[in-house]
């Protein structure tokens, strides 16, 4: 009866609070939330989640939260931080999440923007963040953390204890037992329900202003697509602050009823995966790839027998793997050896990747490489792509269920229509779509077409199947000086599909050649070379080895060989390179927190770098500010060689 | 700050400690009070973990009282002094390396384990429920040190920053009184001491647990102790707050040489 009623209330007029009293109304001891503490999986059920948000909300009203208001909520994921989200709700306000390793400075412009009054922290990291900023936002009247460890001698008034909170709403509820009920009422399908930031790639952060409306039809679009039921499990891990994040671990949870899992702290989330084994899982592809990268490694520890077992099996899930998972038609032989393998292989290795009970995976945020992507269907693992942007609630398009395109994020999803413009710009429109950008009309007005078609600033097209690939971002895209198309993030995501490139950032805009910075993955390039017995000392060391810069030379040239065969981006061959001394780092602000590259910003830093790629110098030397993560600062310098990477004459294919 | 500092626990009078005819502490008196923290500085061989040996019960002083919470003591072996609350850590790590993070807090319990060895060899009676307790005691301290991401890994297979770490919740797990810390910070980088000495001041304030450390990083010993003990050829030629001893001529002498 459950399912049906879950299902059969989607008329258009739900909130996430209704939806919430409705699943602790029809499956109240089913678990909702469960988190690790103290080496132990809690549990808390929806009606326990239920009672709590109850309290919570009644505790922030009787603070003096009123509709409309905005909840800043700061910190990991945290059972409690959730709740306080779906609190915020029941009095029609809105929560606000931010980036929990966001610095003090970074969160004041957020803080500024949306007048927050209320903040509800994790613990006293943040706690510390704010009180350093304090001053600056004379409007904020209350912090509530949930982690009470160090907060002992904090004895400001404005800071709350969540349990104290909890306490105090209950007795406001026993004194008004009716009032949360009527807050819920009150809230119509179209109020807004959270503000999510965009990244800022481009300028300041922009407050994302979403209804209910609009995440509840995303969340039950990929209910039907991927059928999911409420016996599923998630491990909540990634960024609140993240629209994905906030799509699977609360719009979707509050819509189908699945269970959400905390994983103990950041560092366990590994351990945590393998002992809730998820049914559905969400990561982006850096994590796919550094789980594949962690089994290769210790595979070449493994002893003889089992390393060709395992390259024996693989070799076979790679020839008919991806094709069973599709259901399309295998031979027999075939069949019983991926059986087999099953048994001896890909089981027990899903099993150390915490996979075993996996019915839908996704990852979208960034382009996945296609030898990455096949290897996880290859092993049976139902990983699938999405796409979509903070103003669609991360629900444009989704990859079905056995019709899977390794270069596309498939066709529209349910209720979703897609259009393209002259300049090949992808238009989105449907339910999913934001109500407007906080205090900025102009940019609302901007960000939609006429027809009410949002634009979503990337550039792709729509193939004869009518799924979506997705080029690169339109303002991004430029052009070669001999007039051919240049799309950066096309190259970047070749050569970081070497398991080797952790970062990519390629110039070519009116210039006569492409050239390339690097950014070596510290981890593989080290594992190889200790391998090779090549000592280092750090990563600058690392990445000024010759030995490294020939490595990459080899991957150059092989995306090179590979550009050579599609004719749009022929001519962006790769003809100079040079390997960074850093990393690129949100903290230096080269990258978004996000983790994108904010290409304008590398360019204007490192610009005397770009004119010795571009002057043919053979070297450059330069010193770089660093910050640390304690907020100290410090330089790191070298002298960067830089390399000519071989190109190939264009295969003139007959048209 | 609520901590407040008691009165004398530990009270040192003339200790003397000879090992045939090295003499490796001379004539030495200080006392330790509850709820501070107290360092015992010198330059190599002061004789600044002999002490450490002394307090603990390791090595037995020819001279000398040694008065704890108001009973003199004369001869005791390190289990007596466990289980009268004191606990410590090691200037070289001393775990056991082939076991886990978990197994070796564990281990730190032992002192406070009721059921007998067979109960336990059996698991009958009281065994399993005081297992449990003892476990979430141990979990208590794997989250205040966070160290949950390596609950399960063997300590041979972790970073030495982490393994001192492991070490400092191992004497945690005893629930002691008295902590004597003994170079906790040594071989550590910044970010590692600055964890360490979080730990350090976070154990004793919120646990109220008596910190007696040897520390060789000045920055750190005159950052978090409230009063400091200096050693130098086993003679004891400071002793008061930190700002005191850092203008003490005798200590900048021992420290920087006779010349300056």
């Amino acid at each position: 009866m459950s399912q049906e009623t879950a299902v059969g209330i989607f008329d258009g007029t739900q909130t996430f609070p209704r939806l919430l009293f409705h699943h602790a109304k029809v499956r109240g001891a089913a678990p909702a939330i469960r988190e690790k503490d103290l080496g132990i999986w809690q549990t808390w059920s929806w009606a326990d989640v239920a009672e709590r948000v109850r309290a919570l909300a009644c505790g922030l009203a009787a603070l003096g939260f009123q509709r409309g208001e905005h909840l800043a909520i700061i910190g990991d994921n945290r059972p409690h931080l959730y709740m306080m989200m779906s609190a915020a709700q029941c009095l029609g306000g809105v929560p606000v999440p931010l980036y929990q390793d966001a610095v003090a400075a970074e969160m004041l412009f957020v803080f500024q923007d949306a007048g927050i009054r209320f903040v509800a922290v994790e613990d006293q990291e943040q706690v510390d963040k704010l009180l350093e900023i304090h001053e600056q936002i004379p409007q904020l009247q209350h912090i509530i953390y949930d982690d009470p460890r160090g907060m002992r001698h904090y004895n400001q008034p404005f800071l709350h204890d969540i349990h104290e909170l909890m306490e105090m709403g209950r007795i406001h509820n026993r004194n008004h037992p009716d009032f949360l009920d009527a807050e819920v009422a009150q809230g119509q399908s179209d109020d807004v329900s959270v503000m999510l930031y965009t990244s800022g790639t481009t300028g300041q952060p922009k407050g994302v202003c979403q209804s209910h409306g609009a995440f509840i039809a995303a969340a039950r679009g990929s209910m039907e697509m991927d059928k999911l039921d409420p016996s599923g499990d998630i491990l909540s891990y990634l960024p609140m602050a993240w629209v994905g994040d906030h799509l699977f671990s609360f719009a979707q949870a509050l819509v189908v009823g699945f269970t959400i899992n905390c994983p103990e702290s950041s560092d366990t989330v590994t351990t945590d995966l393998r002992e809730i084994g998820p049914t559905y899982y969400f990561a982006p592809p850096r994590v796919f790839e550094s789980l594949l990268t962690s089994i290769m490694i210790r595979m070449e520890d493994a002893g003889a027998i089992k390393r060709r077992m395992f390259h024996y099996f693989l070799g076979i899930a790679k020839r008919c793997g991806a094709d069973l998972l599709d259901g399309k038609p295998v031979s027999f032989g075939d069949r019983v050896l991926y059986g087999l393998g099953n048994l001896l292989v890909y089981g027990p290795l899903r099993n150390v990747l915490g996979m075993s009970r996996i019915r839908v995976a996704y990852t979208a945020g960034a382009a996945i490489g296609p030898d990455l992507f096949r290897f996880y269907r290859s092993i049976g693992i139902n990983l699938k792509q999405f796409y979509g942007q903070t103003e669609a609630c991360a629900y444009v398009c989704l990859q079905p269920n056995r019709a899977i395109k390794f270069d596309s994020v498939g066709p529209p999803a349910p209720r979703v229509e897609i259009k393209i413009a002259d300049n090949g710009e992808v238009l989105v429109k449907g339910p999913m779509l934001l109500k407007e950008y906080y205090q900025r009309p102009n940019d609302t007005a901007e960000s939609l077409t006429a027809e009410g078609y949002f634009l979503t600033g990337d550039a792709g097209f729509l193939d004869a199947d009518g799924h979506l690939k997705i080029i690169d971002r339109a303002k991004d895209v430029g052009k070669l000086a001999n007039g051919a198309m240049f799309a950066p993030n096309y190259i970047e995501n070749k050569l970081k599909f070497f398991q080797h490139i952790k970062e990519a950032v390629c110039f070519g805009h009116e210039r006569s050649m492409v050239c390339a910075f690097i950014n070596i993955d510290m981890g593989a390039v080290g594992n190889w070379a200790e391998r090779r017995n090549i000592p280092y000392s750090g990563y600058t060391d690392l990445a000024g080895k010759p030995e490294v810069c020939e490595l990459i030379r080899e991957c150059v040239e092989q995306v090179n060989a590979a550009l050579t065969e599609e004719a749009m981006v022929a001519d962006s061959q790769i003809h100079r390179f040079l390997v960074l001394h850093k990393e690129l780092d949100p903290d230096d602000d080269e990258l978004t927190r996000t983790r994108k590259v904010r290409r304008n910003f590398v360019a204007k830093k490192y610009a005397v770098l770009i004119d010795a790629l571009y002057s043919g110098k053979p070297s450059q030397f330069i010193t770089t500010e660093v910050k640390f993560e304690d907020g100290r600062r410090g330089q790191v310098s070298a002298d960067l060689k830089i390399i000519d990477a071989k190109t190939f004459p264009t295969v003139q294919k007959a048209a | 700050m609520s901590r407040t500092i008691g009165d004398v626990i530990l009270d040192l009078q003339n200790i003397s400690l000879r090992f045939g005819g090295v003499k490796a502490l001379t004539d030495i008196s200080f006392d330790v009070r509850e709820h501070e923290i107290r360092a015992i500085i010198g330059p190599n061989g002061a004789g600044k973990s002999s002490m450490l040996n002394v307090i603990n019960g390791v090595y037995h002083p020819q001279e000398g009282t040694i008065i704890f919470r108001g009973q003199e003591r004369k001869k005791m072996e390190p289990h007596q002094a466990a289980t009268q609350g004191i606990a410590r850590t090691f200037q070289n790590i001393a775990l056991f390396k082939g076991m886990s993070v978990l197994d070796n807090l564990m281990t730190g319990r032992l002192t406070l384990m009721k059921s007998h060895f067979f109960e336990h060899a059996l698991w009958m009676g009281r065994a399993k429920k005081e297992e449990l307790e003892h476990r979430k005691k141990v979990e208590e301290v794997i989250d205040f040190l966070e160290i949950q991401h390596i609950r399960k890994t063997p300590v041979s297979r972790l970073p030495y920053g982490l393994q001192k770490r492991v070490e400092l919740g191992r004497a945690l797990a005893a629930e002691p009184s008295m902590l004597l810390l003994d170079e906790p910070m040594a071989g550590m980088n910044v970010e590692e001491k600055q964890d360490m000495c979080r730990f350090i001041l976070d154990v004793n304030d919120q646990m109220g647990t008596t910190i007696v450390l040897i520390e060789h990083d000045m920055g750190v010993v005159m950052d978090i102790s409230d009063r400091v003990v200096v050693l130098d050829y086993g003679k004891k030629i400071g002793d008061g707050v930190p700002e005191d001893v850092k203008n003490n001529p005798e200590v900048i002498k021992a420290y920087l040489g006779a010349g300056h």
